[in-house]
């Protein structure tokens, strides 16, 4: 019985790391070794053109607005869900989860239909001298909206396994809403709270879809890092796209070792 | 001595579930008062009521003189003991306890020495720097307990204090409660459906039933005289009877009315030589003998009810087919909505003979 099982762990996690060397780690490698191929001379000048350093920028702008509305919507969205009653509380539950959901594409579509020429917004935008769609703002309104669910759907489920008795108890106790929020409700998330922003933040760097149907593709203008190493491909530029694509390679495992961290921090707490 | 607590009138509805239908009642500065009743019943309701997390759809709210309906939890001077006692997983045990003072802007030397009398007090020196998670039920509960006291309130109120710790330490608990808040002589307000721990607790119980007050009173005064049908029933065993008339000593020229019959309002004897005043005794017929460590349960029927009754283990034993002599005491009856409690006339007219 102990021998079977035996058997049947090390064929188990032979499998496993045969799948996931196959689907993960060679993909890795090659990026790594196509982006090192013409020597590191080449590769420095691919991330220094001014293209690359503006396609990071933009990359990070989204990003970071993203993780802070998304944060804050997250907050807001799971106090009111697992606080209050109400009517529609439901409907407010399903819609969150709405951007995982629909396909990117269609994101990225209904913000040019929403902002752009075809728009009944167009004519006040353009009188406002606001550029939406084939500009910076679409950008990050698509970027929000494809990774809006990440923090709420952390935190929401913690928030509800949680009640309200603490709050309730603290309230008795004379304590403003605010004071509830930071001496009691924060503390109990924050580990939730962070996983959900590191998802968020990973999601934000590498969206493709909905970005690319609002940006237009305006080199140093509206590219951000996934749309820049997709032209430098299109252009067969194999070496200085690969050089580009492992930036964001490090940054996917920077945030892979922050959420394991987080894990480990999570499981202990759980622990005390 | 003077009302602390008064509540007129409050009703209250969630959604159509009627919680607090006309609740009306007072307690006296310093009484330990139960609010006793079944589950739905609207005992949690009225204590949140009190506390500020439930506000009543009409009627008014004092405590301390004060009409509180529109005050927030914290001015109203309460302190509340959660069913699952709520403690702050993430602070420790000091820090719980010191939470609602440090609200109050007290000084840390003043905060300190406050925390350490109550920890003292919960017999819980040492634990200061505990987490909950690291704390038995019984302590979490004690926990619970001096946090809610250490702003000084002048009303305690606990929901099933006693609901999520296991039955031997219980009753320790109980015990020392009860000590710890006459000795305080805080007024305390405490939420169970357990009558055992109501009698047991409580100086004053309030029997609530479908929203409203059954009935006030100590326990012996619920016990002795159930002022209603639920109350009869609730308290205590019962055998729930449809006509108390047919029955020997009984018989009245009224109308047929059912009754409650308490298990010790019930002799049952093997032959007339067990019993004082054997006339006054139905015969019947044994049902069923259930041995319970001190004495037997007896089911036994008489004119065609079930009835249940005590036996000690010191008189012969009954079984199953044994025809026995049944006297019955006294019953409750119900008339008119109204429990009286009706003697055994033929046993009073004997005895006063044999006297």
């Amino acid at each position: 019985m102990v021998m079977e099982n035996k058997a049947l762990r090390y064929a188990l996690i032979g499998v496993s790391v045969l799948f996931l060397t196959l689907m993960l780690i060679l993909p890795l490698i090659v990026v790594v070794s196509e982006a090192l191929a013409k020597g590191w001379h080449t590769y420095v000048a691919a991330i220094t053109d001014p293209f690359a350093q503006k396609a990071m920028w933009l990359t990070f702008e989204a990003t970071l607005t993203a993780v802070i509305a998304n944060t804050v919507f997250g907050l807001a969205a799971a106090w009111t869900l697992t606080k209050f009653s109400f009517r529609g509380k439901n409907l407010l539950s399903s819609l969150i989860d709405l951007p995982f959901a629909i396909s990117p594409v269609i994101a990225g579509l209904v913000f040019v239909m929403t902002f752009g020429r075809i728009s009944y917004l167009h004519p006040f935008l353009q009188s406002q001298h606001l550029a939406i769609v084939f500009a910076a703002p679409g950008i990050i309104l698509a970027t929000i909206f494809v990774t809006f669910p990440f923090v709420a759907r952390e935190i929401i489920p913690m928030m509800n396994a949680q009640g309200r008795d603490e709050e309730e108890a603290a309230t008795t106790m004379g304590a403003s809403a605010w004071t509830i929020f930071r001496r009691i409700t924060l503390p109990n998330i924050k580990w939730g709270l962070l996983y959900g922003v590191i998802l968020c933040t990973a999601r934000a760097m590498g969206e493709f879809g909905a970005v690319s149907v609002v940006s237009g593709h305006i080199r140093g203008k509206t590219n951000t890092l996934p749309l820049h190493i997709e032209i430098l491909y299109n252009e067969y530029n194999f070496t200085a796209a690969f050089a580009v694509a492992s930036i964001l390679v490090i940054l996917a495992i920077v945030v892979l070792v922050l959420r394991n961290i987080v894990e480990w921090r999570t499981k202990r707490e759980k622990e005390v | 001595m003077a009302n602390y607590v008064e509540l007129k009138h409050i009703y209250k509805k969630f959604g159509s579930f009627q919680a607090s239908n006309d609740v009306d009642f007072s307690v006296e500065q310093g009484r330990l008062v139960g609010l006793l009743g079944p589950s739905g019943s609207g005992k949690t309701t009225i204590l949140r009521m009190l506390a500020g997390l439930e506000s009543p759809d009409s009627g008014d709210i004092f405590i301390g003189g004060r009409r509180v309906n529109d005050l927030s939890p914290g001015e109203r001077g309460i302190g509340f003991v959660f069913q699952n006692y709520a403690l702050f997983r993430h602070m420790t045990v000091f820090d719980n306890i010191a939470f609602g003072l440090t609200l109050q802007k007290r000084t840390k030397a003043q905060i300190a020495d406050r925390v350490h009398e109550l920890i003292e007090l919960i017999g819980l020196k040492g634990f200061e720097g505990r987490y909950p998670g690291q704390l038995s039920g019984g302590q979490r509960q004690r926990v619970a307990f001096a946090r809610a006291l250490a702003p000084n309130p002048e009303l305690l109120l606990l929901d099933e204090p006693f609901a999520a710790i296991d039955a031997k330490v219980r009753k320790e608990l109980r015990q020392w409660l009860r000590e710890t808040i006459t000795r305080l002589g805080v007024t305390s307000i405490f939420v169970t459906h357990d009558q055992e721990e109501a009698v047991e607790v409580a100086d004053d119980i309030i029997i609530t039933n479908r929203g409203q007050i059954e009935q006030m009173g100590t326990p012996l005064e619920i016990y002795k005289a159930p002022q209603t049908p639920f109350v009869a029933q609730f308290i205590g065993e019962s055998n729930r009877i449809d006509d108390y008339t047919v029955f020997k000593g009984f018989e009245t020229a009224g109308e047929a009315a059912p009754g409650i019959l308490r298990p010790e309002f019930i002799e049952i004897a093997a032959d007339s030589s067990e019993i004082l005043t054997p006339l006054a005794a139905e015969r019947g017929v044994v049902h069923a003998v259930y041995f319970r460590g001190s004495n037997s349960q007896i089911s036994v029927e008489v004119k065609g009810e079930l009835l249940t009754g005590y036996r000690t283990l010191e008189k012969s034993q009954l079984k199953e087919g044994d025809e026995v002599l049944v006297l019955l005491h006294r019953v409750y009856a119900f008339r008119e909505g109204q429990t009286h409690v009706v003697e055994n006339r033929i046993k009073t007219a004997a005895e006063s003979v044999i006297i």
